[in-house]
């Protein structure tokens, strides 16, 4: 058994044998090859099913909100312990009831880059930390590790919880200064037409699911301005102007909030990179405001969310 | 002439001469996803390895937008409905699966009742024509057969074809699926070895095709029973109450109606609406009789599995095409929640 999965197992049995907590929030194998199933662990039997491996994506972080009356812990790797932070600062969990089993990252698979990179369906995947091995029906690809990481795990620059009351495993070495928003720099330097069309394209296979909301450990709204019925603020057909507001609507509430996570892109059914949209938001606030990313800790405190007297710009005080 | 044959080479003279009566469709690709689409040629249609289309062929006469009516505040026809119904292009489409075209038959129940017909839905379905492609090689998200279909369903199709490698055995259902097979040139008489050939890949399919899961259970108990099962709380638990499920399903089938308006006049537009969010059950007072995602995710298959067995004569309301298994984000696989569900 991968020494992660035997840790996470090893630590949540003791959590919940101790009653220290009454569930730990981890992942248990999935049904279909490349998925896992968030799985919500109330004993030591169901303990003994939580898993760790490439396909842990989404983000935990977004059901301890439903938790708030019940004493938690979390399996959470880098961009997951920063959504914690994140909600902590932003008021929404409780961090007294909160133990989070912290783990050691190394990124996750990219589901779509695995089942384009085979011949036929995937029936199973093996991996290692060098290795993923996808086999199915006449076939066996093996492929490294790092081509087919998801597009936010191979850049990723905080793989190790920044927030953790236990790890799982070994810190992990960081990767330093990655290659950045190429694709983002690219629709930047295109013509206002060109961008248009570009966006058009993106996001025409959008099917309104919300998945991409749902997912994100952001958007916790009790009722998301998207479903307002009074005032509407948003049309609800599959207009382009109406799937457009909604997806740069969203991008702009993910300003200096955004952990890059990956989640909603991964949830997303139709394959859209919406990372693109967040990420040119990412990149103005990492850009603008030296290079802050954000919640890498309790005290530091979104540059949106903070008022200072020496403010460069003028109109905040004016 | 139950059956005939058409060799694959004269696929393009298929197409062209079909499309002397009426638009021809079939799997198109079109970035990551496989849609049916207007095709003028064979090689259109990405055919070559082929499972099904990304999203479900409901669409195609139930699309996720559709104009009902338009209105306009001023002028001679000012506050006087227009109805914006497009008149329906005769179509035929060729490689439906027949787990889709069970779906549509579904459909075709709960769009009608003895007092109501929904016109939106008929007029487009009843002006086409259904060429279903059997299912050789069903993928492992696929349990038609445990829905009491079958990778050859021929309910809801015209015409059932059969991929025999070289040929393709085309065999017509119903009058429409007759008059299109008679309506083309290079149909040929099939022999007796093409005809079993279509047998054995039938029962091929059907042993791949293993039934993963009983519903006898669900049948016997009582909707109550049912609807207080434990196994509610598990199975909601990860769920995101995002519409993925119901929006790649061929058989779910709520929409929402919007008026939208602007200083001139407006649209009366219906839009798919599912019943995992939130707003789909709130009331005008703030009270929401499903209120957690338990009731929203217990209500989503009990639809399928209870209530429209219940009300169609034991057809259940789900046909196996595996789409929400595939793409529901966090894997909640439907074949295990029916396992509980019938325990």
């Amino acid at each position: 058994m991968p020494i992660r999965t035997e840790k996470i197992r090893k630590v949540a049995k003791k959590l919940l044998n101790d009653h220290r907590v009454d569930v730990v929030i981890g992942y248990k194998k999935g049904t279909i090859p490349l998925k896992n199933i968030p799985y919500f662990a109330k004993n030591a039997e169901e303990a003994d099913k939580l898993v760790w491996d490439g396909n842990c994506r989404g983000n935990l972080a977004s059901y301890l909100s439903r938790f708030n009356d019940k004493r938690v812990a979390i399996i959470a790797q880098g961009c997951v312990s920063r959504n914690i932070v994140g909600l902590i600062q932003e008021k929404q969990i409780n961090s007294d009831n909160l133990y989070i089993i912290g783990v050691p990252c190394t990124g996750m698979l990219d589901s779509r880059k695995l089942i384009a990179a085979v011949p036929g369906e995937i029936t199973e995947v093996t991996e290692n930390d060098l290795y993923v091995i996808a086999k199915g029906r006449g076939f066996e690809v093996t492929m490294n590790r790092g081509d087919v990481l998801s597009r936010n795990c191979d850049r990723c620059t905080v793989r190790n919880p920044v927030l953790f009351d236990e790890l799982a495993a070994e810190k992990v070495n960081e990767q330093k200064d990655p290659v950045r928003y190429e694709k983002i720099k690219a629709v930047e330097a295109m013509s206002p037409e060109e961008r248009a069309a570009f966006v058009d394209e993106l996001l025409s296979p959008c099917i309104r699911c919300y998945a991409c909301r749902d997912a994100c450990p952001l958007c916790y709204c009790p009722e998301c301005f998207v479903d307002k019925s009074s005032p509407q603020w948003c049309g609800k057909s599959q207009d382009s102007t109406d799937v457009l507001s909604y997806h740069l609507i969203r991008a702009f509430h993910t300003a200096g909030r955004c952990t890059e996570c990956g989640a909603c892109e991964d949830a997303c059914p139709m394959g859209i990179k919406v990372r693109l949209i967040s990420g040119k938001v990412e990149k103005e606030i990492r850009e603008n405001f030296d290079g802050y990313e954000a919640w890498k800790d309790l005290k530091t405190q979104p540059p949106l969310t903070v008022f200072k007297r020496d403010d460069p710009q003028p109109f905040v005080k004016e | 002439m139950e059956y005939m044959r058409l060799n694959k080479k004269n696929m393009a003279v298929f197409i062209e001469e079909l499309g002397r009566t009426c638009e021809v469709w079939g799997p198109v690709k079109e970035g990551e996803q496989v849609k049916y689409a207007p095709v003028s040629n064979a090689t259109d249609m990405a055919l070559d390895g082929f499972k099904n289309s990304t999203m479900s062929p409901k669409e195609i006469f139930f699309p996720q937008s559709e104009k009902m009516l338009s209105f306009r505040r001023e002028g001679e026809d000012a506050n006087i409905y227009r109805d914006e119904q497009a008149q329906p292009t005769k179509k035929a489409i060729f490689g439906i699966r027949p787990c889709d075209a069970r779906a549509f038959r579904i459909l075709d129940m709960i769009f009608k009742n003895d007092q109501f017909t929904d016109n939106y839905w008929f007029s487009k379905r009843d002006a086409t024509t259904l060429v279903g492609l059997g299912c050789t090689e069903p993928c492992s998200t696929c349990f038609c057969t445990s829905v009491n279909s079958h990778p050859f369903d021929e309910k809801g199709l015209d015409v059932l074809v059969s991929d025999l490698g070289e040929h393709y055995l085309f065999k017509a259902l119903t009058k429409k699926g007759r008059e299109l097979v008679a309506g083309i040139s290079v149909m040929r008489e099939p022999s007796d070895a093409n005809i079993e050939a279509h047998m054995v890949l039938r029962k091929k399919a059907e042993d791949v095709m293993t039934v993963q899961f009983g519903t006898d259970k669900v049948k016997d108990k009582t909707v109550l029973e049912l609807f207080n099962e434990d196994c509610w709380t598990g199975i909601s638990e990860p769920c995101l109450n995002c519409s993925t499920c119901s929006y790649v399903c061929p058989t779910c089938h709520c929409f929402d109606i919007q008026d939208e308006v602007s200083k001139e006049g407006g649209e009366r537009v219906r839009n798919w609406e599912s019943c995992m969010t939130w707003i789909f059950t709130v009331h005008a007072t703030g009270h929401n009789p499903r209120p957690t995602k338990k009731e929203r995710v217990r209500q989503r298959f009990m639809h399928k599995f209870k209530y429209i067995p219940m009300k169609r004569n034991g057809e259940i309301g789900c046909v196996g095409c595996g789409r929400c298994v595939a793409l529901c984000p966090v894997n909640i696989d439907i074949r295990e929640v029916v396992k509980q569900m019938n325990s």
